[in-house]
């Protein structure tokens, strides 16, 4: 019995080693360890064993026991190993599950790094409605009926007094109606002018600015918008403040950027200029503020505002405006 | 404003190129819009002497001429031109010329004989209107030499896009001064010389021939008038037309063409009457007869209102003041006697009667910006003069000038600090005044910090001292004036609210994978129809444009689904069938009167195609209603907008979505939204051939609930016990009912429920469902044992049969 256990033990030390996958080890481990295998079936047996020989023989059982156990473990370790080594694996080329990805609108965009940019410098946003009266569209940005500067915007006309606003600018009187200086504010927002072309749509975007406090100049709008084209387009670029004429600011300055095109040299983007129009800007003329109540004596500002089809246009090359309110979603995923 | 670089030069000195002086224009405030080489088209012209010409052989009215063009070989050309004959010297385009009306030239043959090149008339060339033969060149010219080098024709046409305050640079004389105020150093504009012919003392002095009335000396500040006999009307010289064509006016006849002329030179318009056709020989000038009906140069009729300045006859209207001369006063070629009138006009008259009768005009667009009361005299003197010299005619001694409206200088005083303070520059006052001298402006230096400042009568845009800060900082130089940066105290406020919250709503449909789309705010007037508003729906209180650009964009959207359908549209026209677009925008909703309408924002969104196209793990599946449910579910938890319900809407309540299939979104209890499958007469009527799932809510409501705070709380230390319980129940049992039911029951022990499955069909019996619900409870404070968890079960189970009249399975 004795030297028979050890043989069979033997055996199927050698079996395990032998088996040759996952499976037959697997077998082999209910065919020793389990009920009817050789180790039970030799505990059982102990109780007829002479008395003296009992401990030795559990001893025994107990070992092979964990000999098997480790055997077994150790042999689908090895196979395992094996098993992986030699797995060629998955075509990790198959196209993955897609989860589907989103964009944000071009305009959302840039209007979020326009309005990002501004607060950084200390402005706040506002937002003032579409539809807006003719008093804060014109006449209280010194616009007054009958005037040829109504002819710089063609406007969409709701009744005698009621506009679509033409620009950002009427958030100006209505904000410093409400607030004492300094006032310090951005507002972006929608458009409109009767105007459709291959370079205007009906409906566009605009940001506006104002900032009033006192003695605010000139030299301080320059600083100003200086800072926000450095940020916006890059540090190294080129501009200039060139005399242009809006009826709320006065002075008034287009600003120009060097083409990001051509770099300068002339195309057709600059129209041949070297130079891109980014923005209108100028000193709050006097008539804006005294019709808020301000005192001119006390206080002065600078406006500006730019519409953010162009310098998104610049930005990310898109070549039709059109394109904007098309929603086509080839266009809309490059974004 | 157009001008050529030659007109310019006739009263200025340049020291510069045109680069230059566009440049500085440009810097000045002028913005060059263009510079275009004129007479590039004469590339390829030549001067060519008819060496012979003969009869073509196969045509009556055509020559055979043999042309010396400078080269060894003569060539021979076929022409029509009457006074093509031996000797003559004349321009002549050779092959690979264009010429202006684009005519390329090519060797050819013409009725059997060859050509080789074009001999020119003055109008192919585009150098005048004469179109009767081949222009006549001096015959000392040597042939070979190319046109544009014989004729001196070296010339550039700039565009100005001139700004509305500076109507004095609608004339070519304005644009010279400001091209003189920045060179260095400033160079003064020399006027034209005017000489007035001796006046025929035989005619007697003008007063003896007519008179002028201004009835309304509120509108017709100064009317100005001069008389010339014995005119005759013909073409202008060469050197008119050429002026006029190189600003893109056609030349109409020497009178016309004077007029036309003056008005660019001096920035003042012109008009030319008829005498004899002045019934009375008399000028009055008066409101027009509410009603009155006039037709204008141009052969239309107009309709006239008393606000309306007319001048007239003894007897009627013969232009409508500032505008537009009448048909029946025209200079024409039985013309003989001239009234030649130079005026000024009330800006805001002039300009409202442009717009009430459409006609915008040279003339209208310069006295509606304001002319100058003081240049009416010598644009007068200096018309008359040409009159008298290119027309042939003599002089009526005297002119009339009546002068309702004097010019009163303005003085504006400036106090030199605060004009530095605004502009952040530190001039003195006679550094400012120096400035101010370059344009003509006559400053006082009362003290180191006052100046007394009187513009010139054609600034009519200076009025104040801001005014004048701007002619000194574009004298200076923008870019001259120190970029300084403002103390800036930081701010409090952040972002709007409602900024906040569309920023946070886009982030988060972004996130779940929707494009985010902008439509136009305008929409087509029966999209309420079309979207099936109800009557009495606030979405039918339109806002309307009165000018729409189109129909297609004629009111203000009340909604945003038609502009979302419609990009559906266009993108399955282009084979994008599967989409994912939201939008977050204004919605306009009338308001009573002249009251601003509501605003409300909205946010909406579409899903449509496949849910997943097909690859190689599955054939592709079409997207249903639950595809944009679990989009909103999942946007609202990424926003930690809880406590959102989806009920079923009654039918009577959908417009555009279809019963059955649309649910109303809820928040808190309070209707936000809904979400829903199109209905099909929507579709029908966006000609949508595929099913679209809709959603819109208002901003108002979710900006509320939006809120960057987050409270963390503990993470469960006990293991969870999870039980199921399926019911069988009436086929109309909302499953949401069920589930809120469960909720309802407030165990604390229950840490969620949700539907595992939902089944009707085999082995259900006939209009009923079965429901499968997953309960999963947890305790904070200790491992649960099943017969806690049983008791609970149990009684959550029962709760579902009784409540829902349901059986087990």
């Amino acid at each position: 019995m004795e030297n028979n256990i050890e043989q069979i033990y033997s055996e199927a030390l050698s079996a395990i080693e032998a088996a040759s996958d996952e499976k037959s080890v697997k077998t082999l481990s209910t065919l020793y360890l389990g009920r009817k295998g050789f180790v039970t079936q030799y505990l059982k047996n102990i109780s007829s064993l002479p008395e003296g020989d009992r401990p030795l023989a559990g001893k025994r059982a107990n070992e092979m026991k964990r000999g098997l156990d480790g055997a077994i473990a150790s042999r689908l370790a090895v196979l395992g190993a094996e098993a992986e080594a030699s797995d060629p694996g998955i075509d990790v080329t198959l196209p993955g599950r897609l989860s589907a990805s989103g964009s944000f609108h071009p305009i959302t965009r840039i209007t979020t790094e326009i309005c990002e940019i501004f607060t950084r410098l200390g402005f706040s946003v506002v937002e003032g409605p579409e539809v807006e009266s003719d008093y804060y569209n014109f006449e209280a940005l010194n616009i007054p009926k009958h005037h040829p500067a109504r002819d710089m915007q063609d406007t969409f006309y709701i009744s005698p007094e009621t506009v679509l606003r033409t620009h950002t600018s009427p958030t100006q009187p209505r904000v410093m109606e409400k607030s004492e200086p300094p006032v310090r504010i951005i507002a972006p927002g929608k458009v409109y002018r009767c105007d459709s072309d291959l370079t205007h749509t009906a409906m566009f975007h605009q940001v506006e600015g104002l900032y009033v406090d006192k003695k605010v100049s000139f030299g301080d709008l320059k600083g100003v918008l200086t800072s926000f084209i450095h940020q916006m387009f890059d540090p190294g670029i080129s501009l200039r403040f060139r005399p242009s004429f809006f009826p709320f600011t006065e002075p008034s300055a287009e600003v120009d950027i060097k083409c990001v095109i051509c770099r300068g040299k002339g195309c057709r983007v600059c129209s041949h200029t070297g130079w891109l129009e980014i923005l209108g800007s100028g000193m709050v003329h006097p008539a804006v503020l005294e019709n808020v109540g301000y005192d001119t004596e006390k206080v002065s500002g600078f406006a500006f505002g730019m519409g953010v089809e162009r310098i998104t246009m610049l930005k990310y090359g898109v070549d039709d405006i059109r394109k904007y309110f098309e929603n086509d979603i080839r266009f809309l995923r490059q974004f | 404003m157009k001008f050529s670089l030659s007109w310019l030069n006739e009263y200025i000195t340049l020291g510069m190129g045109v680069d230059r002086l566009a440049d500085g224009l440009t810097m000045a405030g002028l913005e060059v819009d263009s510079v275009t080489p004129l007479y590039d088209s004469l590339e390829g012209v030549v001067v060519a002497r008819i060496v012979e010409a003969k009869p073509h052989p196969n045509a009556d009215k055509l020559r055979l001429c043999q042309v010396d063009v400078g080269a060894e070989e003569r060539v021979g050309i076929v022409c029509g031109a009457p006074n093509a004959a031996e000797g003559l010297v004349v321009p002549c385009a050779l092959p690979g010329a264009v010429l202006p009306g684009g005519i390329k030239i090519k060797k050819g043959k013409i009725r059997g004989e060859k050509s080789g090149g074009m001999l020119c008339s003055a109008r192919e060339l585009q150098l005048a209107t004469d179109a009767s033969g081949l222009m006549e060149l001096a015959s000392d010219l040597v042939p070979g030499m190319p046109v544009k080098e014989a004729l001196a024709l070296k010339d550039s046409m700039v565009e100005i896009d001139l700004t509305p305050n500076r109507p004095d640079c609608l004339s070519v004389i304005g644009i010279a001064r400001e091209a003189g105020s920045f060179q260095e150093p400033p160079v003064k504009v020399s006027y034209p010389e005017v000489s007035l012919p001796a006046a025929d003392a035989s005619l007697g002095t003008i007063a003896d021939h007519t008179s002028v009335t201004i009835d309304d000396g509120d509108l017709c500040w100064r009317y100005a008038a001069r008389l010339v006999f014995d005119v005759t009307v013909g073409p202008s010289p060469a050197w008119l037309q050429r002026r006029l064509l190189s600003v893109g006016l056609a030349p109409i006849n020497n009178i016309v063409d004077i007029t036309n002329f003056v008005m660019l030179e001096t920035g003042q318009p012109m008009h030319a009457f008829d005498f004899d056709r002045l019934a009375e020989n008399r000028v009055v000038v008066k409101r027009a007869a509410e009603g009155e009906a006039f037709t204008t140069l141009d052969g239309k009729e107009h309709t006239l209102t008393s606000e309306m300045l007319m001048i007239c006859d003894g007897e009627k209207s013969v232009a409508i003041g500032g505008v537009m001369g009448g048909v029946n006063s025209e200079i024409g070629e039985g013309t003989t006697r001239v009234l030649l009138e130079s005026a000024c006009f009330n800006p805001t008259s002039v300009r409202k009667t442009s717009k009430l009768t459409g006609i915008h005009s040279d003339a209208s667009h310069r006295f509606e910006r304001g002319s100058d009361l003081e240049g009416v005299l010598f644009a007068l003197n200096r018309a008359t003069a040409l009159v008298a010299e290119l027309g042939g005619g003599a002089l009526v001694d005297g002119l009339i000038d009546e002068n309702p409206m004097p010019y009163a200088p303005r003085t504006i005083r400036v106090n030199v600090e605060s004009l530095n303070s605004r502009l952040g520059t530190s001039l003195g006052a006679v550094e400012m005044q120096e400035l101010l001298c370059r344009v003509e402006f006559a400053v006082d230096v009362l003290d180191e910090n006052t100046l007394d400042v009187v513009p010139p009568s054609y600034r009519v845009d200076v009025e104040r001292p801001e005014d004048l800060s701007e002619e000194i900082a574009r004298l200076w130089g923008y870019n001259n004036i120190e970029t300084s940066y403002a103390k800036v105290v930081a701010s409090n406020e952040s972002y709007p609210p409602a900024f906040s919250a569309r920023q946070a709503v886009r982030s988060a449909f972004v996130g779940i994978g929707f494009n985010e789309a902008v439509n136009y705010s305008f929409i087509r007037e029966d999209a309420v129809d079309r979207l099936r508003f109800a009557e009495g729906d606030p979405r039918r209180r339109l806002v309307t444009i009165v000018n729409p650009i189109s129909e297609e964009q004629k009111v203000m959207r009340t909604s945003l689904i038609a502009g979302l359908l419609a990009s559906a549209v266009r993108n399955i026209s282009v084979q994008e069938r599967s989409l994912h677009l939201f939008e977050v925008g204004a919605t306009f909703i009338a308001g009573e009167g002249e009251t601003l309408p509501e605003e409300p924002e909205m946010l909406a969104g579409l899903v449509t195609g496949d849910r997943r196209s097909a690859s190689w793990f599955g054939k592709e599946e079409p997207c249903d209603f639950y595809d944009l449910k679990g989009a909103l579910e999942g946007f609202f938890d990424s926003l930690h907008i809880f406590g959102v319900s989806f009920r079923p809407m009654v039918a009577e309540a959908c417009c555009y979505t279809r019963p059955g299939y649309t649910a109303e979104i809820l928040v808190d209890g309070e209707v936000i939204g809904l979400a829903g499958k199109v209905h099909g007469e929507v579709l029908k009527s966006f000609e949508l051939k595929q099913d679209v799932f809709v959603f819109e809510m208002a901003m108002g409501p979710l900006a509320a609930r939006i809120s960057g705070d987050r409270q963390a709380s503990s993470i469960p230390k006990f293991p969870s016990v999870t039980r199921d319980v399926t019911i069988i129940c009436d086929a109309s049992v909302c499953a949401g009912d069920a589930m809120a039911a469960i909720g309802d029951e407030k165990q604390a022990l229950i840490e969620g429920a949700w539907l595992l499955d939902h089944y009707a069909g085999e082995n259900i019996p006939e209009g009923k469902q079965s429901l499968t619900f997953r309960v999963v409870y947890r305790s904070a404070d200790k491992t649960l044992n099943d017969k806690a968890v049983n008791k609970i079960h149990t009684r959550i189970m029962e709760m579902l049969l009784k409540r829902f009249d349901a059986v087990l399975p």
